[in-house]
Formats: structure tokens, sequence, C-alpha cells
């Protein structure tokens, strides 16, 4: 399933330094912990499971469509490995291209260098407020509060992002980060907040959304026409024209990216695609994988300054933060391919019941189960629990367009935080014991002797939850019920170790001969 | 993949900067991490070839263009389709219950020759944001559509004018020649090339617009909502020429 990526070597190549943990998700509870809490939320549930059906559906039907629907995962996923492992060369080749055509090239190692540019950058404009379009990396860099501790404001301006921002509340979702909120939610915020910061809600507003929907065009409009400078992210970055693209519905992209003087774009390093050409590809893959629409409502194109015609200043912010660390890994780095369509969230049966406030970051879901271990390491009690938030069934793996392995990389990731917690622990001390008990077919007799006479005395009953430390273990799931009869006893008594001939040799045969 | 010495922007040598001096600093460390992240990599650069073009191919013409049509008007966008020569009744026709329009400074002249009267037409003279946002509506031609998606695809040329006058208004009348339609999106994307990478003798790169249907939001309960920042109306007047 990885073939397009090099098989793993037993030593890692030199890793890159990890992302540090911003402030909003230190101490963070692990996954279980958070997601029992989440589950209690019913009004939650309700709207990701209406929310999540939707999208399912809607996708569901426009990938059908396309009857060469694999062929363009392997197109896309090739692309990505072809940029990520000449990643120098096709950033080299970005920046030459962007510079040529009039924009300015920052480099970012981490999260507080990045936001210190741009913070330098609105500063220099001698502005107080920028307008923001929807973008993953800045979130991942917490840019609006580095940019509010410099005392400018940070107006978001996608609807859901409003609905976020102005509900002082956390995105839960890459793609509708208000998807845990409803209609009369979103109403109540919008009622409370929009006068405090802007124009005020209509007075009779319902909670239609499309009154909503008129309610935020309205509250932004003054500032799209006044805002001097704006950030965005970017969905791909072409290295052989130095085009960057931003893919969204509602216009307040289109806004932001063209209305102001200057524009500044934050852009992981990972979002570079080798050619023009590829975006042929992705542009078929993403509006259907994400919003389940054959093309979304509108994409911005820009290379460099346009002269006469939207921001005649240009920035483009490349950031490293915790990339290059995902991209030394040979099994890992396939996470890098990643576009940000959110599909594995909407699949995920773990996502559609914990929501994604429970995953402790901007990138929650299958994907942000195997990203945030990767870009942030596993030494938090979060970070750790992360690949365990799966029941591993692969429905991430069949709906991601960029084909990444997400089951495998889950197992893989697993494998690095029992080895790293060395051992000490409960689950190593048990492992081990029982690599005892099976080293000698003596033992094992005797431990099945034992187990017969539990089952004995349980007669059938069911064992809900137990005591110290195994608790845990059966606060999901019940003990196996013991058997009263072991294989072991049903082998001899049908004449297994005398009479079975050819069928295979008893157990304490093998063990003997080794 | 070979390195070459540091191309940033900015001078080298003594007078440089604070920031210039950082930025070259973490270029280069991020270069090198993400060289030595890649070590275990035999593949040479390039080795993938030219991106292949993964795409459904038109049974005919005319499939295209019903194609194109079908998909825009999923969109909850009005397609009419007219003759050549019949484009400006059918753009007067448009703007009808309009008063004011942004008229982009190289439109075809006899499109716009048929307005009806007391409707206020604005070039394009640099307008300000705020004075574009007094105006209820524009007409474009367009560079390009395409069949599978129903995309219209703007280069933002002489008849399509600059980015924000398609942007602002609330009504967009959008022309678009029938000749000018594709089947699906690598076709397309092959045909732009020339507007972000041009020759020596075609200037600038030019910024592009995809537009499929009028602005719109599934941000509430994932339930699509036509119209929130972008022209709330689409109005498409196909040329079938």
């Amino acid at each position: 399933m990885t073939t397009t990526v090099p098989a793993p070597r037993p030593a890692r190549p030199t890793p890159g330094p990890l992302q540090e943990t911003t402030p909003t998700f230190v101490g963070m509870p692990k996954f279980p912990k958070a997601a029992k809490e989440a589950l209690a939320n019913t009004q939650q549930r309700r709207n990701l499971a209406h929310a999540t059906g939707v999208i399912r559906a809607k996708r569901a039907r426009v990938v059908g469509e396309l009857p060469h629907w694999e062929d363009l995962r392997l197109a896309g996923s090739q692309a990505k490995d072809e940029m990520m492992t000449h990643l120098a060369a096709y950033l080299e080749q970005l920046e030459t291209n962007l510079v040529r055509n009039g924009a300015q090239v920052h480099w970012a190692r981490d999260a507080a260098e990045a936001c210190q540019i741009v913070v330098d950058i609105a500063k220099t404009k001698g502005t107080d407020e920028v307008v923001k379009v929807k973008s993953m990396a800045t979130q991942e860099i917490e840019l609006n509060e580095a940019l509010e501790a410099a005392g400018i404001r940070a107006w978001e301006t996608d609807l859901a992002e409003l609905i976020v921002q102005l509900g002082h509340d956390r995105p839960s979702h890459i793609l509708v980060p208000a998807i845990h909120r409803n209609r009369s939610e979103i109403r109540e915020i919008f009622r409370r907040e929009m006068h405090l910061v802007g124009r005020p809600a209509p007075d009779d507003l319902t909670d239609e959304p499309r009154r909503l929907a008129e309610a935020a065009r309205l509250h932004l409009r003054e500032k799209f026409l006044r805002a001097k400078v704006a950030v965005s992210g970017a969905n791909f970055a072409i290295a052989d024209t130095g085009t960057l693209v931003v893919v969204e519905s509602e216009g307040n992209g289109r806004m932001c990216l063209t209305l102001p003087e200057t524009l500044i774009s934050v852009v992981g390093i990972e979002k570079v695609l080798p050619t023009w050409q590829d975006l042929g590809t992705f542009m078929q893959l993403l509006p259907r994988s994400s919003t389940g629409e054959r093309m979304n409502p509108y994409t911005s194109m820009w290379t460099g300054v346009h002269p006469g015609d939207g921001p005649q200043e240009v920035h483009v912010v490349l950031i490293d933060n915790g990339r290059s660390h995902v991209l030394a890994d040979p099994l890992g780095r396939q996470a890098l391919r990643c576009i940000r369509c959110s599909a594995c969230l909407n699949v995920c049966p773990v996502y559609e019941r914990a929501g994604g406030h429970a995953y402790g970051s901007v990138y929650p879901g299958p994907i942000g189960a195997v990203l945030n271990p990767q870009l942030r390491g596993t030494a938090s009690a979060v970070d750790k629990s992360l690949p365990y938030a799966s029941s591993l069934c692969g429905a991430c793996f069949e709906a991601c367009p960029m084909r990444i392995d997400i089951p495998s990389l889950l197992v893989h990731l697993r494998a690095r935080v029992v080895d790293e917690s060395g051992r000490k622990s409960a689950e190593a001390k048990a492992m081990k014991g029982m690599a005892w008990m099976f080293g000698d077919y003596r033992r094992l007799e005797k431990a099945q002797k034992a187990a017969k006479l539990g089952g004995r005395l349980l007669g059938g009953r069911t064992i809900h939850t137990m005591p110290g430390p195994f608790g845990p273990w059966t606060s999901a799931r019940d003990v196996p019920d013991l058997p009263t009869h072991s294989f072991r006893d049903w082998w001899d008594a049908r004449g297994g170790s005398g009479g079975a001939g050819t069928a295979g040799s008893p157990p304490s045969t093998t063990q003997e001969q080794r | 993949m070979t390195t070459t010495s540091l191309p940033t922007a900015g001078p080298t040598g003594s007078g440089r900067s604070p920031e210039e001096v950082r930025n070259a600093a973490a270029r280069a460390a991020i270069m090198s991490r993400v060289k030595a992240a890649v070590t275990d990599v035999s593949a040479p650069f390039g080795a993938r070839g030219e991106a292949p073009r993964v795409e459904l191919v038109s049974a005919s013409r005319a499939e295209t263009v019903e194609l194109f049509v079908e998909n825009v008007e999923d969109y909850k966008a009005t397609v009419v389709r007219v003759k050549p020569g019949e484009e400006g009744t059918a753009i007067a026709e448009a703007l009808r219950r309009v008063t004011s329009v942004v008229v982009p400074s190289g439109l075809e002249p006899a499109w716009t020759a048929d307005l009806p009267d007391g409707i206020r037409v604005a070039s394009d003279d640099h307008l300000s944001n705020a004075t574009l946002d007094g105006v209820a509506s524009v007409v474009t031609a367009a560079a390009a559509g395409v069949a599978s998606t129903g995309t219209i695809v703007l280069d933002h040329g002489p008849d399509q004018g600059r980015r924000a006058l398609s942007l602002v208004p609330d009504l967009h009348v959008c022309v678009v020649r029938a000749s000018q339609v594709v089947h699906d999106v690598p076709e397309a994307v092959a045909r732009l090339r020339s507007a972000v990478e041009p020759d020596a003798s075609a200037g600038m790169p030019r910024p592009l617009t995809w537009i499929s249907g009028p602005s719109a939001t599934s941000d509430i309960e994932l339930d699509r909502v036509e119209g929130v920042h972008g022209p709330r109306t689409l109005h498409v007047i196909l040329i079938e020429d």
C-alpha cells in the first residue's frame, strides 16, 4: 500500500527539530479523557452526526462520477512524493519564480519566527488590523494570538472561522471549523458578539442559514473595504511557475487576496507542487474530497505581483515548523502529502462521535492522529494517546485522495510510543509475563488449567470490569469468557497426539524438538 | 539537485540588514534539514517524468457544451444561450433590474450598446474599493470554460478587467464563447499555462480566477447556501459560435 514511499530503513536519517506545542494545547488531557467529555455533549454529537452524514453522501456522489478516481489518487500521491523527496530543489525553484515575479520570500524555521515575520510586515505598514483568509498554517502557528499581542486585530473572514472567533471557541474540523455548532447556536453567537467588534447583527436575525450568511456578508464588508493588509495561506504553491493557489467558497478569500494593498501568505513547505500541470490532478481531487462538489465556487491563483491588479506588495512566508522532522521518517513522511481536504474526518467513526476538540490540535481526526505525534513528538499525554484514537477500520485510507495509509501509520506510531515508554509500563510487564508463559508448554498447560478452573467457577457469567491496572482495559470491553475446556483437552480427546496421522504434530512435540 | 549560492532577495555582503541575515540563516537551516531528511531516497530529481493528465474525454463538441450548461446550472447560476450577434440584447436583458454597471476597458463595445435607459455605466478608471461597492453589476468576457465541473476561468485580460471588478458588484454577467469551453480540468490547465508563465512577448503573468457558480457556503450544518461575499448572482451568456 505504500509502494510510492521508499521502504523503511532500520536507522532514521537525522530528523529536523520538532514543532513546539503551542500554549493553547499544552496540558491537553489524553484523547480518551477528552473524548469522554465530548461524548457527554449530546447536542454536539447530533450536530456532528448530521453534518458528517451530509458530507459523506455528497462526496460519494461526486467521486462516483469519475471512473478514473483511482488514477487521480495515484497521480496526486506521486506528485507529492516527487515534491517531498526533492523538496530542497523544488523550494529553490519556487523561490526563484516568486522573486522573479515581484514577491518577497521569507523563511521561518518555526512558529515563533513565522509569527514575528508577519507581525513585522504588518507593523511596517502601520496598520492595527488585518483581514484573514481561512488558513490551517496560520492556526497551527497561532498567528492571531501573536498579532493580538502586538496590538493588531486579526479578523477571520471565513464564515465558520468567524463563528469560531466570535464564539471564543476552538475549531473542531479542518474544513468546517464550526461543524460542532448548529444554526441556533450560531444565531446566538452573532447576536451576542457582532456588535462588539463591528457592524451588529440585524435585529430580526433568524436561524435560517441564508439569513446568517447575509449577516456575515454585511458584518465583514466594511472590513474588506478598509483593510490595508491581508493574511492568507495557500492550498498549493507551484514550483515551476511561482503561482500560489487558494481554494474557497464564499468569496472572502477573493476579497482578502484582491482588495488590500499588501498580502502575506503563510505556506507550509509541503504545499509545493512540482509543476503547473499537476494542478489538473489536484483541482479534481480536492473539491470533490472536501466539500463534495465538482468544483468549489472560487479559486484564486496569483503569480507574484500583478501591476494594476490586486495587492502591489506580495509576501510569501515558507514555514518548516516540524515538517522536516516528519520528512525524515521514510514511512511517516507520507502524512506530508495531506491537502487538508478533511475527507478522513468525515468518514471516521471515532471523529464522528468524539468531535475535533478531543484531538488537542488544529489538525483533528485520523490525519491529526498521525500528523500531530510526528510534528510535535510523543512527549505529551495527548500526542502519546493519538495513535490509539482509532479502531483501524481503514475508512480513512479509502477516502484519502492522497492515498495516505493512515492505518499503517497509526500502527507505526503506536510502536514508537511503546518503544519510547520503555520496559516499565504495565503493558510491557504483562507482555514479558506472557512471553515467559508461552516460552514453555508446561507453563502454558498450567495456566490453561487455572483458566479452566476459573471458567468453571464463573459458570458462564461475564466479567465486565476489573480492578487495579486492568481497569482501563475493561473500561471499553468485557473480559473474554474463560473456557471450561481447552484446545489441548479437545485435541487429546479426539486422539490427537496418537491417531491424527499427518494432520499435524501435537504442540508438545513441536516444543520438545526445539 | 545542486545547491546554488543563495538567490534570496536583497543585497548580499556587508550591507545586509538584520532581517536579511536572519532570513538567509533560516533558509540555509531549512534547506539543510530537508536534504538531510531524504538521504534514503535514490530516485533523481524529476525521475517521475511529466505529470500525467488524468481526464474525462469528450464524445463530441455538442456533448461538451451540453455538459457545461448542465453543470453551471447545477450551481444555481443562470445560463442563456445566444447566437453570435445577439450578445447585446442578452446583456441588456440580464441588466434589466439593476441601476448601475461597471465595464472593463477592453470589453467588446457592441455588447454594451443596447443597455436599458437610465442605467449608469462606469468604466473602470481606477475606481476605489468604496466606489466599486456602490456599483450593482459587472459585465465581463471569460478566458475558458470547463464542462465537467461547470467552471468559468477569468484570466483578467482587458475584456475581463482587474480582479476587483468581477468580485465586488453583486451581479456578474459573464459572456463565454462555446469555443472556449474545454471538456475537463487538465485541458483547461494546459491552456492556461501561457497566462501564468508567459513567453517574452506576452509580458507579466496574469492572475486567474476560477468561478463555479455564485459565491456559496456550506459552513452552517453543511447545507449549501448561495450568496455570501462574492457576487450572489452569476448570469452566464453562452455564445454558440
